[in-house]
Parts: structure tokens; sequence; C-alpha cells
């Protein structure tokens, strides 16, 4: 049971971090990103490091995504590649 | 190309590595099971790692929050300007009709009363739903985040995430309303005052051990003080650290939004 | 009977290939990439990524979360290692997570300060600017 939910999220994982890699719009990679984030809180959850998820899922979905958005808004929201 | 160089490497590598979940690894033989059981005699802390994280490896921690308060003071240094150009263009809003006024430069401003709200120069709608949400919410997540840094001996938690959720309630007290009116309640010389605050309480606890002829950062000297056993004198001592750790965490979280939602401004936001 | 212990090997260190390839995706992000908020991305996957193979290695089969649950009765029952899971990499990769957002902070702003300065964010148009500026 718990081997089949670890390879679906890592399958998650991966696809998450390329998307946010190869996307055009940077908003987008900045949402992303916080998908990716929380994702990786549910592994560290899913391994029993209970403390790590805590942090990963207040610091990294939640202040992480919002500093990146900000600094989206202040620079321009398109890339080239 | 080099990508996939290193990869090979790595997973040629990894053949060496232990099986996963392996009690026998090298990662888990040499120290971890002194810390795992003695954890509960020493300090009776039961999370283990909020006790090795501010009483066995207190140092560490130290170093890591003086790397936090540095990384907010840097952010200080490169953006935040002083001096104040008013824009020249200014947009109000009536709040009973909902009318924007836009006033171009040499136009009478109005005085801050309630009828009327400055807007930023990007046009926002007047969200209702938000404001009163929010209101509602944030004292919920204060008193959440002021538990989790009190509860962090006994449950998941402690003092990084308590902070880090106390600066977000901020943040989102900023996003739903003005960034001005963030400022006006919570301003800048408050929260830079707050973060030199915590790292003194960190570095403090650890002179005050010395006072007692003990080694630095070694609580079982603050026994003399509270006038307890050594052991719950170091339980008190974690909390006390983890105090400090969570106001500097709160801090830098704000001060990184306000610095970086204006652009060093501090005059409109998001 | 080679190739039952060649898949016997693929299966049990396939995690390990799994973050290998996902520190690669980062390093990727960081090389290749010319948007320098997109380098920013493949940096913090690069840490994540980390992060997650050092928490991998403090697993325990059969082993609980290394919180002792803690009964007020006189007798306390002699804790056995093997029953929890390792500590140790979770302390120090707490403090490598709040180091990472701290940065994360500070690479914001130094990306603020480029796009002020010369009002792009793509590096193939930001180096020769810096060249011209040097002649």
């Amino acid at each position: 049971m718990i081997w089949q939910i670890e390879l679906i999220i890592l399958a998650i994982v991966i696809i998450c971090s390329i998307s946010a890699l190869a996307v055009k719009d940077l908003l987008s990679a900045a949402i992303l990103f916080g998908a990716y984030s929380f994702m990786m809180c549910l592994l560290w959850a899913i391994m029993g490091a209970v403390d790590v998820a805590f942090t990963e899922a207040s610091v990294g979905a939640g202040i992480s995504t919002v500093l990146f958005v900000a600094a989206v808004f202040q620079t321009s929201r398109r890339s080239k590649d | 190309m080099l990508t996939v160089f290193l990869g090979g490497l790595l997973i040629y590598c990894s053949f060496e590595f232990p099986l996963w979940g392996d009690p026998n690894s090298p990662a888990s033989t040499h120290v971890s099971p002194y810390y795992i059981e003695n954890t509960l005699e020493d300090t009776s802390v039961p999370n283990i790692v909020t006790a090795v994280l501010a009483d066995y490896r207190g140092y560490d921690t130290m170093f890591e929050t003086v790397v936090i308060f540095t990384a907010g003071i840097a952010c200080i240094f490169l953006l935040r300007t002083f001096k104040t150009v008013d824009p020249d263009i200014r947009l109000y809003r009536h709040i009973p009709t909902g009318i924007t006024l836009r006033i171009e430069k040499g136009g009478k401003f109005p005085e801050d009363s309630s009828h009327f709200e400055r807007l930023d120069t990007v046009w926002i709608p007047y969200g209702l739903i938000v404001k009163t949400t929010c209101r509602l919410v944030i004292p919920f997540i204060q008193i959440f985040a002021l538990y989790v840094i009190a509860h962090g001996h006994y449950s998941p938690g402690g003092g990084f995430q308590g902070g880090v959720i106390m600066g977000a309630s901020l943040v989102l007290y900023a996003i739903a309303f003005d960034l001005r009116s963030a400022i006006r309640r919570v301003s800048e010389r408050l929260i830079t005052l707050l973060c030199t605050l915590g790292v003194f309480i960190y570095a403090g606890t650890g002179i005050l051990c010395m006072l007692f002829e003990k080694n630095y950062l070694d609580y079982s000297a603050l026994a003399n003080i509270f006038g307890v056993d050594p052991v719950s004198a170091r339980s008190h001592g974690i909390l006390i650290v983890e105090i400090g750790v969570g106001i500097v965490v709160m801090a830098v979280m704000v001060i990184l939004y306000y610095i970086l939602a204006s652009a060093g401004k501090h005059d409109e936001g998001l | 009977m080679m190739a039952d212990g060649a898949i016997e090997i693929l299966i049990s260190r396939i995690n390990y290939w799994v973050y290998i390839a996902l520190m690669m995706i980062g390093l990727y992000g960081i090389i290749i990439k010319k948007n320098i908020m997109k380098k920013i991305i493949g940096v913090s996957i690069l840490q994540t990524a980390v992060i997650l193979f050092f928490v991998s290695i403090g697993a325990k089969r059969d082993a609980t979360i290394p919180i002792i649950v803690h009964t007020h009765d006189s007798g306390r029952t002699a804790i056995r290692a093997a029953d929890f899971i390792n500590p140790l990499p979770h302390v120090l990769m707490l403090t490598a997570i709040v180091v990472a957002v701290a940065t994360l902070g500070v690479a914001l702003s130094l990306i603020i300060k480029i796009y002020r300065e010369y009002n792009t964010l793509e590096e193939d148009e930001i180096l020769p600017q810096l060249r011209e500026n040097k002649l």
C-alpha cells in the first residue's frame, strides 16, 4: 500500500519539476514550484520525517511561493525560454 | 552533457549505498542511538528532533539564526531606498458609491476620511469578501502559530515553523488589505527591532549559562535561576531558545515581503 | 540467472536513481536555461532534491516517527533505538530548509536590482550590454 503512493507522488514530483522549468510564463512557473514543494512535503510525511514536512509545507508552499510571485510582479512576466 | 556525465557517476556510486530502510546502515549506528535512548532522561522532552536541534546541537541552530538575520539585513541593504518621490497621479475610491477618482498633479488630495480610500497605481477591485474573511481568520492563524511554538516539545513543530506561520499571517494582512495599512500597523522600525531582539534572546541565553561557570549554551546552569532540577531546566532552556528563533524568523519573513513587494520603496505593493 | 540478479538490483536501488534524476533536472535548469528566474527555480529544485536524498537515508523499516509517546506512569519502558527513525538527518535538514528560503529572498532581491538596471531578465541580452559597458 505504501510504496504505490510513494511511486505516484514521485512521478508527480518529477513532472512538476520538469514543467516548472519548461513553461514560458513565469507566473505559472512560480505556481508549479509551489505545487512541487507541497508534493515534496507529502513525500517526507510518508517517510516519517514529520518535522521536516511541517517546515517545508509552511516555508516552501507558503512563503516561498508568495516571494516568487512578488518578484515576478516587479519584473516581467514573460520569458523567452 | 555535463549533467549526463554527473548523473552516470552518481548512479555508479549508488550501488554502494545502503538499502532503503536498513537499520544497520552507517547513518543509524554511530551517534543517533545515543540521542534516541537518552533524550527523555536528559531533557524530558519527548520530541527528539526539537531536543537535538536546540540542546545537543544548539550551536548550529544559533548560527543558523544569525544566517537568517543576515539575509534579512542583506535584503534591506540591497533594495531599500529612502528618497520619497510622490507619484504625480493618485487614485482614490469613493467607498459609498464605488467611483474611482483620478487626481492629477496640482489637484487637491482628499484627506484621510472614511469615505475615500487610496488605491495603488495598478487598479484593484474592492474586495469586501476577501477583507472580511481575512479579518476573521488572521487571529486564529496567529493563535495557531503560538501553539506550534509552545507545543514543540510534544508534537512536530517548534520555533521555525511557528515563526514562519506568524510571519505568513502578517503577509496575508498585507495582501488582503493595502501594503500601506500593514506598514502602519507593524512599522519597519518595530520589525527590525524584533529581528535583533530574537538573536539577542538566543545568544543571551548562552551567555547567561556561561555566567554560572558552565559551558556556553549548557542549559543545566539555568537550574540555579529557576530553582528546579537540571533536567527540567534543560526543557525550559529549549523553550526560551525556540521563542527567540520564532521571533527572528517571523521578522525576517515580514521584512522580505515588504521589500520584495514594493521593490524597496514601501509605498505600494501587491 | 544474471538477469534475475540485475532486475533485483534495479528494483532495490530505484529510489536513489529517482533522487539523482531530480538533482540532475535542477542542475540542467541552472546551466542550460537563459532566463535568470528559471535559473533560480533550478537552484531551488536542486536544494530540495538534496534534502530529500538526505532524509531518505534516515528511514528504517517498521519504525515509527521520532516522538516518544510519554505516559505519565512511573514505569518507563526501555527505549530501543531500532524502534524509532533516525532523527539526525531531520535536524540537519531543518537547518538546510530555512537557509534555503533565506538565500531565496536575497536572490530575488538581486533579480529585481538586475531588472532595474538592464530592463530585461534574459542572459543573452544582459551579457552584450555588460561587454559594451566594460569597453
